[in-house]
């Protein structure tokens, strides 16, 4: 009881840290400046960065770049090319961003393009490798007609 | 021998809408994307920290699953709440349930402290049910 009571009351604390994580979520590609979000979110910026640290497991600026990489994913799975994904996602150099991607993914952005590239004429060609037989089976028109349709 | 789930479904009322709630408000990924035909959509959806459970968003009409009898008799159900899917956890519940709330995700229960852990209680967009859970949220 007393816990909840004392957590509780602090939920505005939450808001504000919420608030900063939601404001990186939508400005990931802009310069943004960490001691700027932390005076938004009336905090001292050791304070803040504390909050959000134990909140999200990484500190303000380690979330900021892991959200430009994931945004980045994302583009590559639409096929965009590396400097344009580069550049839309906020980075200033392409050896920064290429190395920080292949960090925290484990490839290079060119080797992800490819490997989605790929997925994607896979998906195209034989979508019944991504489908479990049991859906498929399921509707035997959809079967033979539209799948076949849907490869072609 | 059984050794895991792969798959799960969860049945929704229009996939585009579904794909918006889920990857855009819950923050989960894409797994696969794949057209299947006749606006057929073959579409799963893994949670941040689950890449290998794909939760496959089916849209209830008449087709893939459902004859035209049974998909208007599931719709009606979706859409009073009938389904509780599951549990969903989180590492913070009131930083996850202040988040989903600014992004307009409608909760039928606030985080409560349970016997099991902090709880609260969501709906998709189709009126489907969740819980969301922070299992160590009760320590003492």
């Amino acid at each position: 009881m007393s816990k909840e009571n004392e957590i509780y009351p602090k939920v505005y604390l939450y808001r504000r840290i919420v608030q900063a994580k939601l404001y990186i979520d939508i400005n990931y590609e802009d310069n943004i400046e960490l001691d700027n979000i932390a005076e938004e979110a009336y905090f001292s910026k050791f304070h803040f960065i504390r909050m959000f640290k134990k909140i999200y497991g990484k500190t303000p600026y380690q979330y900021l770049m892991h959200t430009r990489i994931e945004k980045a994913k994302q583009l590559l799975q639409k096929n965009t090319t590396v400097t344009n994904v580069c550049f839309s996602v906020g980075f200033e150099s392409l050896s920064s961003f290429s190395g920080l991607f292949k960090r925290i993914v484990g490839i290079s952005p060119s080797a992800y393009l490819l490997q989605h590239q790929r997925i994607k004429t896979r998906i195209r060609e034989q979508p019944l490798n991504f489908i479990p037989g049991c859906f498929a089976d399921k509707n035997t028109s959809v079967k033979k007609s539209n799948f076949e349709e849907a490869a072609e | 021998m059984i050794s895991k789930l792969s798959h799960v479904s969860i049945y929704v009322l229009n996939q585009d809408s579904a794909y918006e709630f889920y990857i855009n408000k819950l923050g989960f990924k894409v797994h696969t994307d794949a057209p299947m035909g006749e606006g057929m959509r073959w579409l799963t959806v893994t949670a941040p920290e689950q890449p290998d459970l794909e939760i496959t968003l089916i849209p209830v009409k008449e087709g893939m699953m459902f004859t035209k009898e049974t998909a208007e008799s599931m719709r009606k159900l979706v859409e009073k709440g009938t389904f509780g899917f599951g549990v969903f956890e989180c590492k913070d519940i009131y930083a996850t349930y202040e988040e989903m709330k600014m992004k307009g995700v409608e909760f039928t229960k606030t985080p409560k402290k349970e016997f099991y852990g902090i709880e609260a209680l969501f709906k998709d967009d189709s009126g489907n049910w969740f819980s969301l859970g922070q299992k160590d949220g009760v320590k003492s």
